[in-house]
């Protein structure tokens, strides 16, 4: 299907923007937002939009949960459940590590806003050159 | 959710970040039980809700809870991020329909789990066997992932504990 292919509605494609807008945000905030913290959430918020995108392409309508059943003929797509309860688990060490790493440069530099970390970083450098 | 979203992107007390954070992952658990995928929304309001936020709130405890103001105004990663929008957005026009059957995600590996499935597995739950035994080593990955993560943080943090010593 093509961008001028006809038969293509707006309801079809509704959870593709839902998904798209919630990555924009996720993707705003991690570049925007100075504060480390912040960006982590923002790449949470970008990581659940992943999920959408997994997810709803296997969603039948009329159908139920991928659970085996004689009352039931139609069901979902099981297997973007498997890699997105992955990614789920994964996303969380990864939160755990980054936040890890934000309390020890809270620690070093006694800030987590990015500008001031990068200043402090940079001047003692200058200092060093003016020596 | 667009308007938790929105509300994260603008305050500045991370606080009410995270707390607004566990409220999304609350919301879109809701959404993937819509979209039938319960074990994923069970574990998203039991991870993204629960553990994450306690991890957050932890590592606010040992951080400053204010957002210091941006120094200049955010028009550059709007910009970017929105160009990026627009080019997944057109990207999007060729994916098929919401809920099209004749899609390529449904008629390529799913009917074979969903029917020879209660021969080679018979565990009714399809999303469980296919988890833990056609895609066994996945999982095993993933458990390998998540013990370097909780290595890394023990080591990350446990470092800091002998630095205050002496």
């Amino acid at each position: 299907m093509t961008l001028a292919g006809t038969g293509m509605t707006l309801g079809g494609h509704f959870t593709y923007f839902i998904t798209l807008f919630l990555m924009i945000a996720g993707l705003f905030i991690v570049i925007a937002r100075g504060n480390l913290i912040k960006k982590l959430v923002g790449l949470s918020i970008f990581q659940t939009s992943v999920y959408l995108l997994y997810i709803a392409p296997g969603k039948l309508v009329g159908g139920t949960a991928p659970i085996l059943s004689d009352a039931f003929t139609v069901y979902s797509n099981p297997l973007p459940h498997v890699l997105i309860l992955t990614a789920i688990v994964v996303g969380v060490a990864t939160l755990a590590l980054g936040l890890a790493l934000v309390v020890r440069i809270r620690e070093a530099y006694g800030s987590i806003e990015e500008d001031e970390i990068l200043s402090l970083d940079a001047a003692p450098s200058r200092a060093e050159q003016q020596e | 959710m667009a308007v938790t979203v929105l509300v994260i992107a603008r305050s500045r007390n991370l606080f009410g970040v995270i707390v607004l954070g566990g409220l999304y992952s609350f919301l879109m658990a809701t959404v993937l039980v819509a979209m039938d995928a319960v074990d994923v929304a069970m574990t998203e309001a039991s991870v993204g809700a629960g553990i994450s936020t306690v991890l957050l709130l932890g590592a606010l405890y040992l951080c400053k809870s204010e957002e210091t103001r941006p120094v200049q105004a955010p028009w550059l990663p709007l910009v970017v991020s929105l160009a990026v929008g627009a080019v997944l957005a057109y990207g999007t026009l060729g994916l098929p329909e919401f809920s099209d059957p004749k899609a390529p995600i449904h008629t390529h590996v799913v009917p074979r789990y969903l029917t020879e499935l209660k021969q080679e597995v018979d565990v009714p739950n399809v999303v469980t066997a296919v988890l833990a035994s056609y895609r066994g080593y996945d999982t095993l990955g993933e458990t390998t992932v998540v013990f370097t993560a909780g290595a890394g943080v023990i080591a990350l943090l446990r470092r800091r504990r002998k630095d205050r010593k002496p």
